[in-house]
């Protein structure tokens, strides 16, 4: 398995408690459209994701992020630098 | 975003008003529906409030009606200060009403260079800045002090006034759980060492009214090579041994870098400013924009805001006041068995929590209608999706105001079922 599968796998497994609507997980699954979150579950997500790989995603970062890959590949890149 | 590509096509042929493509200001439809919602349930709209008379620190005259205010930041009753107001009448008489321009260029007049002394004074420190609002100051001193590729840390909960001084600048941005010293441990830790760091903190939160472990969070701050900041707007005059707030009252006067504060609360006037004992605090002003770029405050305020800092240095006995009214309404509401902010009274904010918009609606206009102004706070402004009564008192209110109070929230709580 590839690292990039990994890292979606795992924040897939991270979304899951917070889908409430059992949406099903894609790459172009979005945040606030498909999951429809609002920013205090986006905020207790982000926190799960910066625990889970020990990065800290800035909320200057979180404004780009839209989709579950663009999530995945911003994890990967974090990753990469730490 | 709109999703009318993927719609399948359809005669209408009674099709809603639908707003112009390019008309702006259909963004603002789903605001506009809800607002309207809830004027139609038959309350008074809690975000249009007129004061037609005010009377005293506690008391106004709202739409006929003789009403306590229990919603005004007014903790220590300056407003109606007869020293306050013979200063403000003298510099406006000798000012005139207003300065036309920048601090920077013709608007630093007497009494703004007076008022920046009291400040000095007050707070025992080199450096004090005057800005038009406590709102831009913090907008002011976070964009300005926090530049790209540097780091502002602040707390979930900050006031609107810090995220927007966050978005203003060039920073990047990292917030941590609302006091919690763990989780800011933890954040600071995974950022890079080397870049500067602005840790943001409240003295008083003032949806809930609780206060910060600012000793803790100040510690945690320090090990991680960060500079502290903190917004003292909700304890100025009252807390510590001076009245410079919490941050003095938990003895950190040697370790805050930088305070914010406003004049619109406890000073009881307009306008905010930020302290500091750095030695090259003053380049702020050469280099902050919601300081330069925008008209100083009017000879009249900046009077009697120096007048009034003045005597909150010694208004001993008012500050004793204020927390005894904080006490004797935190008491009595959790007496009644409302749940409340916080289990003590821990600052002169008491919030009751409320279930939903339509019990906290139902309850504030009973409030109104038996003669007393709270504020009413929802999300996204308060935590967690909860919808408050605000109360915040006044070192002025007197205990028969304050039973009052209690006798309407309890009688209120009844009625919509907040309390059994």
């Amino acid at each position: 398995m590839s690292d990039r599968q990994q890292i979606f796998d795992t924040v897939t497994a991270q979304i899951e408690p917070f889908n409430k609507k059992g949406v099903a997980l894609a790459e172009a699954t979005t945040f606030q459209g498909d999951l429809e979150w609002d920013s205090l579950t986006v905020m207790d997500f982000v926190a799960a994701i910066e625990d889970e790989f020990d990065i800290i995603i800035t909320m200057n970062m979180q404004a780009e992020i839209e989709t579950v890959g663009q999530l995945v590949d911003a994890v990967a890149k974090l990753k990469a630098a730490a | 975003m709109t999703e009318t590509g993927l719609q399948p096509e359809r005669i209408d042929f009674d099709p809603p008003a639908v707003a112009p493509k390019r008309d702006l200001m259909s963004k603002f439809d789903g605001l506009i529906a809800e607002r309207q919602a809830l004027l139609d349930s038959g309350v008074t709209d809690p975000f249009a409030i007129v004061m037609e008379e005010v009377r005293s620190p506690t008391e106004a005259v709202i739409k006929g009606r003789e009403t306590i205010l229990l919603g005004t930041y007014n903790y220590m009753g300056m407003t109606f200060d007869p020293d306050v107001i013979a200063a403000g009448e003298e510099a406006l008489r000798r000012f005139g009403s207003g300065t036309n321009g920048s601090r920077m260029l013709n608007g630093t007049f007497r009494d703004h260079m007076e008022v920046e002394q009291a400040l000095r004074d007050f707070y025992g420190v080199s450096g004090a800045i005057v800005f038009s609002t406590g709102y831009m100051a913090n907008l002011g001193i976070i964009s300005t002090l926090a530049g790209k590729g540097e780091y502002v840390i602040l707390d979930a909960d900050s006031h609107a006034s810090i995220y927007d001084g966050c978005q203003q600048g060039n920073a990047e941005i990292v917030r941590f759980r609302h006091n919690s010293v763990e989780d800011l441990d933890k954040r600071l830790s995974r950022l890079p060492k080397e870049p500067g760091k602005l840790v943001v903190l409240e003295g008083v939160y003032s949806m809930l009214g609780d206060i910060a472990p600012l000793r803790e969070m100040v510690a945690v701050a320090k090990k991680h090579g960060a500079m502290v900041l903190v917004d003292e707007a909700h304890s100025m005059g009252f807390f510590g041994p001076n009245g410079r707030g919490v941050y003095e009252d938990q003895g950190l006067e040697d370790q805050v870098d930088f305070v914010v504060g406003t004049f619109s609360k406890s000073v009881g006037t307009v306008g905010g400013f930020c302290i500091s004992d750095h030695p090259k605090f003053e380049a702020v002003r050469l280099a902050c924009r919601p300081y330069i770029f925008t008209a100083s405050l009017p000879p009249s305020v900046v009077a009697t805001a120096a007048t009034s800092i003045r005597k909150l240095a010694h208004a001993h006995n008012k500050r004793q006041h204020l927390w005894e009214n904080a006490r004797f309404l935190h008491g009595r509401l959790r007496e009644l068995g409302f749940r409340l902010g916080t289990e003590t009274p821990e600052s002169a904010i008491i919030a009751v929590i409320l279930s939903d918009q339509t019990q906290a609606v139902a309850m504030w206009q009973a409030l109104l209608d038996g003669g007393v102004y709270v504020n009413m706070a929802r999300p996204p402004a308060t935590p967690a999706g909860t919808y408050l009564l605000r109360c915040s008192l006044c070192a002025e209110h007197r205990r028969d105001q304050l039973d009052r109070v209690a006798d309407l929230f309890s009688a209120a709580g009844r009625a919509v079922g907040a309390i059994a």
